[in-house]
């Protein structure tokens, strides 16, 4: 329809991008914005600004835009809403139409939402809190490798959380005692041992050889013990062309899982290694270094929640979630949120964990929720009630820091788990009867006995920085 | 602090071979399975009954007792087909699967009657 003319000149955002009177379609991508506007901007600028800027607007109307149905094309600030608990900022809803972006592209879509908008004047400070991805375009992304049901076939674990570690220190080990570490901690109990994230493949250790000593000592844990073991080989590299070749090495020599940081990795490395996976019948963990740079403000950045989305959909079967209970960062309720998010097919809207649409994976796979940092045997009963069976627990400090070494803290903290399972699968309210289930379950092992002793007054006790903002104020 | 403590576990040594859950607690007695075979039943799991010569435990795949118990709720049937199984298989690891049909796995997968050593 040709009834529009041109005129030059800057136009309010709100006369084109506020519809209070849409209703999103069930192929939208919703986003959901916590906007703190510059004082005197009204609510409906503000969101209107923000739609306009992550999708087809510019500060000024130009003659092109007459070329195409910019009506349809253009994000739409559906609705506004307070935020509990706080004065200056909003909740904005826009809604984007599918073919704004590239299927299958985690890139393109955080490159539209999140793009040149952060950096918009008229806003003070913008945090994307959730994104609602429509089943049409979830099924464009390949999503997990593997998938929970597929890793525990592959790993032969059923019925309890799997157990890992990382080794320490983080750097400056040499490749061969490196691997003596992992052995230590394989054969000791533990379901997996892991690379710290900034472990790729420095002078002191170079990836290969980090690589063979490791294998090596995987395979005798499991000649030992008789049961599945694996390491996460940390393939995190300066170009994609490194990347692959250190994957490839690590397939050659029979290791099931490899490594990847998709945030200082980037998605598109990751979506790219995630499909190489799946091809070549690997297991892909995920860490997550730099997100509390992205994640952790209340009022700018990105939450967690839709990091942990972009994650499922670029592809990975473990992702890093916090621990609620250890020395990082993370809100009880807002985290059991994003542990849903991973791991269920179908997740409800619920504010009371920081949800805010409903979320369809349809037959996308689930990502484990892998609980690290400051964790020791003194946690296992609150970690299997907070996580269930679909999570790895990884004990650093908790398995390597036993007076008797990496073996017997990591059959410490294996017997610790089987003892909290059994429990579970008994009735037993786990947080409740904590020190009844471990001390019953050390008599039978010395090696859990010394880690209790050994870690009876640690906490990590600090107010969560992120929270949920109906406890604000 | 106590004095430092070797850990002896051993290729050579058939005792340090594992089974997975539950395998690094002390074996059950018949109350402590029963309450495990209590819990398979009231998650609505299907449960199964494997076996196999210790030597080839590491395998996925262990002998099949029989066919699973679909839809079976009795824990006194489930425990008398286990007993079963490991009467006719003496050497034998036997263990209890639990199917969880709708997630397409094993909610619960445990030995329940230990090979003599």
């Amino acid at each position: 329809m040709s009834n529009k003319t041109y005129s030059a000149g800057v136009k309010e955002y709100r006369d084109t991008y506020w519809m209070p009177e849409y209703t999103p379609k069930d192929t939208d991508i919703l986003a959901c914005f916590k906007i703190t506007p510059q004082p005197g901007v009204p609510r409906e600028e503000a969101a209107a600004a923000v739609s306009a800027e992550s999708s087809t607007g510019t500060w000024t109307t130009v003659w092109t835009d007459l070329l195409t149905d910019l009506d349809y094309y253009k994000g739409r600030a559906y609705a506004i809403e307070d935020v509990p608990g706080d004065d200056e900022a909003f909740y904005a809803f826009v809604a984007y139409p599918i073919d704004l972006f590239e299927e299958g592209s985690v890139v393109n879509v955080f490159t539209s939402l999140v793009g040149n908008v952060f950096g918009f004047k008229a806003i003070r400070a913008l945090r994307l809190e959730d994104v609602r991805f429509p089943i049409a375009y979830v099924m464009t992304c390949n999503g997990p490798p593997q998938g929970i049901q597929v890793e525990r076939d592959i790993m032969n674990k059923y019925g309890r959380p799997l157990l890992g570690c990382t080794i320490k220190p983080k750097l400056g080990l040499s490749a061969k005692n490196y691997g003596r570490a992992v052995y230590e901690c394989l054969r000791g109990g533990l379901d997996f041992t892991k690379d710290d994230e900034n472990v790729n493949s420095q002078p002191f250790m170079r990836w290969r050889n980090r690589f063979d000593f490791v294998m090596e000592a995987t395979l005798k844990a499991e000649k030992e013990t008789g049961e599945r073991k694996g390491h996460y080989l940390n393939v995190t590299a300066p170009t994609p062309e490194e990347m692959y070749r250190r994957a490839e090495h690590a397939k050659e020599i029979g290791a099931p899982i490899i490594m990847h940081d998709y945030i200082t990795g980037g998605f598109c490395a990751n979506t790219g290694l995630a499909q190489w996976c799946a091809n070549n019948g690997m297991l892909l963990h995920i860490h997550r270094a730099m997100h509390a740079v992205i994640d952790r403000n209340p009022s700018h950045g990105i939450h967690f929640r839709v990091l942990a989305k972009a994650l499922r959909l670029s592809g990975g079967d473990h992702l890093h979630t916090g621990t609620v209970v250890g020395k990082l960062e993370g809100d009880r309720l807002a985290t059991l949120g994003w542990i849903d998010l991973l791991r269920d097919s179908y997740i409800k809207e619920d504010r009371s964990r920081g949800i805010f649409f409903d979320q369809d994976w349809g037959a996308m796979p689930g990502v484990f929720a892998v609980a690290s940092g400051g964790i020791h045997v003194w946690h296992m009963p609150a970690l299997v009630a907070i996580f269930g069976d679909d999570a790895v627990l990884q004990f650093g400090g908790g398995t390597l820091g036993h007076p008797w070494g990496n073996a017997a803290g990591a059959a410490a903290n294996r017997v610790a788990l089987e003892a909290c399972v059994e429990a579970r699968n008994q009735g037993r309210e786990l947080e409740k009867e904590s020190k009844d289930i471990l001390t019953n379950a050390a008599k039978s092992s010395p090696e859990l006995k010394t880690a209790m002793e050994t870690w009876k007054e640690i906490k990590f006790e600090f107010d969560t920085v992120d929270k949920l903002d109906v406890s604000h104020k | 602090m106590s004095e430092v403590q070797d850990y002896p576990s051993r290729l050579s040594d058939p005792a340090s071979r594992k089974f997975e859950t539950f395998s690094y607690l002390p074996e059950m007695d018949n109350d402590a399975t029963r309450k495990q075979v209590e819990y398979i039943v009231s998650k609505g799991w299907n449960p199964a009954i494997e076996h196999t010569e210790p030597e080839n435990a590491f395998d996925h795949y262990w002998y099949m007792w029989k066919l699973p118990l679909f839809g079976e709720t009795d824990v006194d049937r489930i425990l008398n087909e286990a007993e079963l199984c490991h009467k006719a298989n003496p050497g034998h690891h036997v263990r209890l699967i639990g199917y969880d049909n709708y997630k397409q796995s094993q909610g619960a997968n445990m030995v329940v009657y230990r090979a003599p050593l």
